[in-house]
């Protein structure tokens, strides 16, 4: 199988990321990402800063399949969409009604149990599977979900959508309000880090890494590989789900188009442009693609935003494959290494 | 549902497998030599369609009679010369490494779809057949069917056929068949693997190209078709299993048919049916109902 995952391979080379220095660096970009709106402009802190952390979470859980898991699930969209949905079809207000008078307090933890729960759902049906036919296969449950939801009018409004689902209030202010989506968005976005870098220091991280590696030898010592699995995607579910909620109070609705292929590939983009190698590229990924994507117009063409993020993609994925954080690494290796090769030649 | 209505839900069914069969044929044969997954497929029935129709248009406005054939070739020819292109100048280099290869036809996906909508706009086309095979024929227990769609199922049939010949009676398909077994094995027989892997992908993208004149004949060409047709092939080559030309085959069928009876008899939920056959053999064969074990 070593051959088979080439891409995501060179992705992992680096897992073993030098751990002394990921928790005050994380610590410092946190205290950075908590001043930072009060220096830039309200626009920045809503539609920059804070949805490349909205699409970040839903891009990590992708990221934390690719690396602990060794799977790269195209489903995460689908999964964080489901999440929004449910809550949608839930809260009050939301147009139209279809369930409707739950409150939020309730609906969020529905929502984020029914993405938990597509998220096994796609493990339990992908997990005989690896490497590129677990793309395909999560691909097709994606875009499977989008079609029958996009035709559905009874429960999820077809082609529609559902509209004005505002967010719930926190601490007495409305969601809209800029400041309390960026920092509600910020603190679910580094709880969940947090989480990914625990969940991968426990024995079920541990045996999921020793799976990527070598399934037979975790096998033989007794594990079960495949519900680690399974495990696995329901947790980049509740991951997903979390993304697809605030995406969907940000949006202030749902609609089957974002969740669809398009939405799907943007967070694969984001994932590998970011590298798929560490939790914090899924949001250096989505902080370049909002950033391209608010000022496409500027630098190219506005309705080719697609053209100038595809060639982007393309390479990134044909130079590094292991994203910006490749390109940093090698950087880092390279400063490092030349202070080392200057003694070696001094005899001369 | 009346014996005539289900006769004819079947023979829909059964004309839609034949446009799957086309399609999804070209995207097996390229995985089952080079384990490449190209999810540009989609993009290449589209491409094969506009430039296909670009021919065909001033033609049939001429009305020269040969316009819908120049259509079908110039599709034909698009989509190979652009798959060859694609093997040569991004593919070839990274063989082996599958997931970066997905991830680069996702990309040149991106881009083609986003040109295509920039040059052809997002107003809907259709190829309209010459006039041998347009209209309608009478079909015992069903009545009146269109006329092109029959063609369909022939023209899927003549490409099995074509497809059988060419694996298992020239020395290309011997070539071809022998890589599926062992790559490295026919490298060391002196064999050109590049220049057949550039044969092989001429063929399954010339195959989409072929799909997307046909499919845009059948039925109006609008921008998003790319991405139901890659859908499809995925579906119908999980089902029926990787890299085996009968195994599409017979997963074609299956999901044309799952597809049109769904429709007709729930329509809010036809999806399901398809993803359920997709979820079942995965459960029971993961390799697919042909599918060799990987």
């Amino acid at each position: 199988m070593s051959e088979r995952t080439g891409a995501v391979r060179t992705g992992l080379a680096a897992r073993g990321v030098r751990s002394a220095w990921v928790l005050p660096a994380s610590l410092a970009l946190l205290a950075v990402l908590l001043v930072l709106p009060a220096v830039i402009p309200p626009f920045f802190t809503a539609n920059i800063l804070g949805r490349a952390i909205v699409f970040g979470i839903i891009a990590m859980s992708m990221t934390f399949l690719a690396t602990y898991g060794g799977f790269v699930s195209l489903a995460q969209m689908m999964v964080a969409g489901i999440a929004g949905y449910t809550v949608a079809v839930l809260v009050p207000g939301a147009v139209p009604s279809i369930v409707g008078g739950v409150p939020y307090a309730v609906a969020i933890p529905l929502g984020l149990l029914a993405a938990t729960a597509m998220g096994l759902l796609v493990g339990a049906i992908a997990v005989r599977t690896q490497g590129i036919y677990l793309l395909m296969i999560t691909l097709a449950l994606a875009v499977g979900v989008h079609l029958f939801i996009q035709t559905n009018i009874a429960w999820f409004n077809g082609y529609e959508g559902i509209r004005n689902v505002v967010g719930p209030e926190i601490l007495g202010l409305p969601f809209r309000n800029t400041y309390v989506f960026y920092y509600t968005a910020l603190v679910v976005a580094a709880v969940l880090y947090a989480m990914v870098l625990y969940v991968v220091r426990t024995p079920f991280g541990l045996a999921l890494q020793g799976i990527r590696d070598n399934v037979r030898r975790v096998n033989a010592l007794g594990y079960h590989a495949a519900l680690h699995r399974i495990a696995a995607f329901g947790i980049a579910g509740f991951i997903a789900g979390w993304g697809g909620l605030l995406a969907t109070f940000y949006n202030i609705g749902i609609s089957p188009g974002t969740i669809g292929l398009g939405a799907t590939v943007n967070i694969l983009v984001m994932a590998v442009i970011g590298g798929l190698g560490h939790p914090i590229g899924a949001f250096i990924g989505a902080l370049i693609f909002v950033v391209f994507d608010t000022f496409a117009a500027d630098l190219y063409d506005r309705d080719r935003f697609n053209t100038l993020i595809g060639a982007i993609f393309l390479a990134i994925v044909l130079v590094s494959p292991d994203g910006v954080l490749g390109i940093a690494r090698r950087l880092g290796r390279l400063l490092q290494r030349r202070p080392a090769a200057q003694p070696a030649e001094a005899p001369r | 549902m009346t014996g005539g209505l289900a006769a004819t839900v079947v023979l829909n069914g059964l004309t839609l497998a034949a446009l799957y069969f086309i399609v999804a044929s070209g995207f097996s044969l390229i995985f089952g030599l080079m384990r490449t997954v190209n999810m540009a497929h989609g993009s290449l029935y589209m491409l094969g369609a506009y430039i296909g129709y670009a021919v065909f248009e001033p033609l049939y406005d001429q009305d020269v009679w040969w316009a819908w054939h120049a259509g079908i070739l110039a599709g034909i020819a698009s989509a190979a010369v652009f798959g060859v292109l694609m093997q040569a100048t991004l593919l070839g280099w990274m063989q082996g490494q599958e997931l970066r290869q997905a991830l680069v036809t996702i990309g040149v996906s991106i881009i083609v779809a986003d040109q295509l909508l920039a040059y052809f706009g997002g107003t809907s086309r259709q190829f309209f057949a010459p006039d041998a095979i347009f209209g309608s024929t009478q079909v015992p227990g069903v009545g009146r069917y269109p006329t092109f769609r029959l063609v369909q199922i022939g023209i899927a049939i003549a490409v099995g056929v074509a497809l059988w010949l060419l694996l298992n009676k020239t020395k290309l398909g011997l070539m071809i068949r022998a890589g599926v077994d062992d790559r490295q094995m026919l490298a060391a027989t002196g064999i050109n693997v590049p220049l057949v892997s550039l044969a092989v992908f001429a063929l399954g993208a010339g195959l989409a190209g072929l799909g997307g004149v046909i499919g845009s004949t059948a039925q109006p060409l609008v921008q998003g078709v790319d991405v139901r047709f890659l859908l499809t092939s995925l579906v119908v080559v999980i089902v029926g299993g990787m890299g085996s030309i009968a195994g599409t085959a017979i997963g074609a069928i299956l999901v044309g048919l799952a597809e049109q009876i769904g429709q007709a008899l729930f329509p809010t939920y036809s999806v399901i049916l398809t993803f359920l056959i997709m979820a079942t053999v995965l459960a029971v064969r993961p390799q697919g109902i042909l599918g060799r074990p990987a």
